[in-house]
């Protein structure tokens, strides 16, 4: 069990923290403890060069040359009958190494075994495309290149897939700060009313764990609402009985429509007829 | 031959009604609330349950319409991105006057859960808001309790042809 810390003032702390970061351990294992993928794996050695392999949670890992990346996926989907392209994406590895591990993940639906190759590039080096052998590449590499900047050749359409296209920056970079940088905390300001109106408009509140009922700015209360930017401290809030229509009814109609709540005069049931 | 009788003489004896061009205005804008059919997020699926018959906006004469040029409310039901701010601006450009906004839900109101890059921090830095109704998502009920307050505001409020300025520029 985790040893108890106080919580009162967590919220006073930063709250993204990595207080439940558990580090997973895989164990590894070799690769002929599989004899279908060492099979595999055998017949990629034979075609590109292979700098590591070894099975991971029944999944065999291999990691191979970034200019060897075509070949690669071409041999494992054209020769060893791996015909999902699952998933293809980039890691972060700026800080450490210095650059971007690609990770292709594909499953065989014939042999039911999945093999995910990796490839590592320096930060400013691109790598081809796979999209003429798979057509899910071609969204795949567009978010590799939205999130992190890396860049593809010879992709048929290079754009940002989910950001917009004025954006600035690629936010899965671990240097991209969650919050967004300054173009990105004005994003919305400096497209609908220019760069002008930012004084107008404010910066952005962020912080989410404030709540202060005396701030008619930002708060209200259920049922006490008031007017925005009202005084309501020291004893100044109003008294806002919960009312459902006008006082006194509606003027068009006059008291008929509405009969007033009066909770002397309203009789209560003892019990539900 | 109708079973009814009209009593002529109740109501002052004439079954004429005095009342100001405000009122009578005000009475229709708020008894006929048409909200733009526009949901973002998961608040979305709790304006289309108060839409629907168990909890029947339609009684309330607030019918959902398909297009901005027909609607005098939009709510903002889930979380705005900053991707789609602008197209959210746009759509509330092309309602006419008078419009009112409801936002609805903590991602609307303050960007809620989503403290990050991609989200607008409340929708009030792009359109200006009436009402904002809190809730993650906000029940059906609450809903039509924030239209109802919208109600009793209209009702409030002199029947301008044009709203008093609260565009945020």
């Amino acid at each position: 069990m985790r040893a108890y810390t106080p919580k009162n003032d967590v919220q006073a702390k930063s709250y993204y923290s990595d207080r439940f970061f558990v580090k997973p351990t895989l164990a590894r294992k070799a690769i002929f403890n599989d004899s279908i993928l060492s099979a595999d794996c055998l017949s990629l050695q034979s075609k590109v060069e292979v700098l590591e392999s070894y099975l991971e949670l029944d999944h065999l890992v291999v990691i191979v040359n970034p200019e060897d990346n075509v070949k690669t996926i071409s041999h494992l989907k054209n020769i060893r009958a791996y015909d999902f392209l699952v998933e293809l994406t980039a890691v972060d590895y700026i800080a450490s190494r210095g650059g971007f591990e690609i990770v292709y993940e594909m499953l065989s639906t014939s042999k039911r075994k999945r093999i995910r190759v990796k490839t590592f590039i320096l930060q400013n080096d691109t790598i081809e495309t796979v999209e003429p052998l798979f057509r899910m590449a071609n969204w795949g590499e567009r978010e590799m290149f939205d999130m992190y900047g890396v860049k593809v050749k010879n992709h048929p359409h290079l754009q940002r897939i989910l950001m917009p296209h004025d954006w600035h920056g690629h936010p899965l970079l671990k240097t991209y700060p969650l919050h967004g940088d300054e173009a990105a905390s004005w994003y919305e300001v400096d497209k609908i009313f220019g760069k002008e109106a930012r004084d107008i408009v404010g910066p952005e509140l962020r912080d989410a764990a404030c709540v202060d009922r005396y701030d008619t700015e930002r708060f209200a209360r259920l049922g006490h609402e008031v007017s925005k930017g009202v005084d309501i401290s020291e004893g100044n809030e109003p008294d806002t009985p919960i009312r459902y229509q006008e006082e006194g009814g509606v003027k068009l109609f006059g008291k008929r429509l509405v009969t007033p709540f009066d909770e002397i005069e309203t009789k209560h049931l003892k019990e539900r007829k | 031959m109708a079973q009814h009788k009209v009593n002529y003489l109740a109501d002052g004896g004439t079954p004429i009604k005095l009342t100001t061009v405000d009122k009578i205005v005000n009475f229709g804008r708020s008894n006929s609330l048409w909200p733009m059919t526009y949901g973002l997020a998961c608040c979305a699926i709790e304006m289309m349950a108060a839409g629907g018959s168990r909890f029947d906006f339609d009684r309330f004469g607030t019918i959902f319409r398909a297009s901005p040029r027909q609607s005098d409310v939009i709510v903002v039901a889930g979380t705005l991105t900053k991707k789609h701010a602008e197209f959210m601006r746009r759509l509330y450009d092309q309602m006419p006057d008078p419009k009112w906004v409801i936002s609805m839900g903590s991602c609307a109101n303050t960007g809620g859960m989503f403290n990050t890059y991609a989200t607008v921090q409340g929708v009030d830095r792009v359109i200006p808001v009436d009402i904002y109704l809190p809730g993650c998502a906000p029940r059906p009920e609450t809903l039509q309790y924030a239209l109802m307050q919208l109600q009793q505001k209209i009702r409030r409020e002199p029947a301008r042809m044009a709203q008093k300025a609260k565009r945020l520029i």
